[in-house]
């Protein structure tokens, strides 16, 4: 009876696989480097930020996807 | 005994089934998959095509800022080497045609572009982001897998390029 629910276990874990959210591919995000779809409206605004941001944190980046998600650029 | 004989053969089935999902990418020493794409006047090419000859295979989007930079070393490798028997490849995979064709308006390319809007080969090839670029020995072998480009690899990527041909000395 045992081996019967833990394969009943493992067969609802493995359905439950289908139901995740896949993160795109690096090569899907075509939608996702329009500029439309970055926090905030204003290209200037976000540029002040960023520069900011970059010179308190030491770092930058992550803004958007047009560099091509490959830590490049 | 008979439902542990079915237990495991229940378990090899879901092992299976959760490793079929984590299929191998393209790596160095390993033969470089196959794909057949459309060329920008419609007739397809594939990798088996370019047996004999080194292929610097590139993936690009046209959403890509780094893609951009890539282009004229591109153009200046095919200008350099095409003879040589490099043959530079360059997949889109743009999922609108025209967003490619626009990019190639403002960047021009000498090399061969091919066009996969559905993802077949970057998803055998597995880039870990835009562009990656893999250079394939005559036999169709992957010699190197380079993520991203900048300005700096422009002389570490030329370097493997002509190693690559004057291990294989492909016929011209």
């Amino acid at each position: 009876m045992k081996p019967l629910s833990l394969i009943g276990a493992l067969l609802a874990l493995s359905l439950l696989q289908a139901c995740s959210l896949q993160p795109p591919k690096p090569w899907q995000k075509g939608m996702l480097a329009r500029p439309e779809m970055t926090m905030g409206g204003d290209a200037l605004e976000q540029r002040f930020d960023e520069h900011i941001s970059a010179s308190k944190q030491a770092a930058s980046g992550g803004y958007g996807v047009g560099g091509g998600g490959c830590g490049c650029n | 005994m008979n439902t542990h004989r079915l237990g495991r053969a229940l378990l090899a089935g879901l092992t299976g089934l959760l490793l079929a999902g984590s299929a191998q990418a393209a790596e160095v020493g390993k033969p470089a998959p196959d794909f057949t794409l459309a060329q920008k006047d419609g007739n397809s090419l594939s990798l088996t095509q370019l047996r004999g000859r080194v292929v610097y295979l590139d993936f690009w989007a046209s959403w890509c800022a780094p893609c951009r930079q890539s282009f004229p070393f591109m153009n200046e490798m095919h200008a350099k080497y095409g003879k040589k028997g490099l043959r530079v490849v360059a997949i889109n995979v743009d999922e609108q045609r025209s967003d490619a064709e626009q990019f190639l308006k403002q960047t021009p390319a000498q090399f061969t572009v091919l066009f996969d809007p559905a993802g077949k080969a970057p998803e055998q090839y597995k880039p870990d982001g835009m562009p990656t670029s893999y250079l394939i020995d005559e036999h169709g072998k992957v010699l190197m897998v380079h993520p991203s480009f900048k300005e700096a690899d422009r002389a570490e990527l030329e370097r493997r390029i002509g190693e690559a041909l004057a291990q294989g000395n492909p016929a011209p």
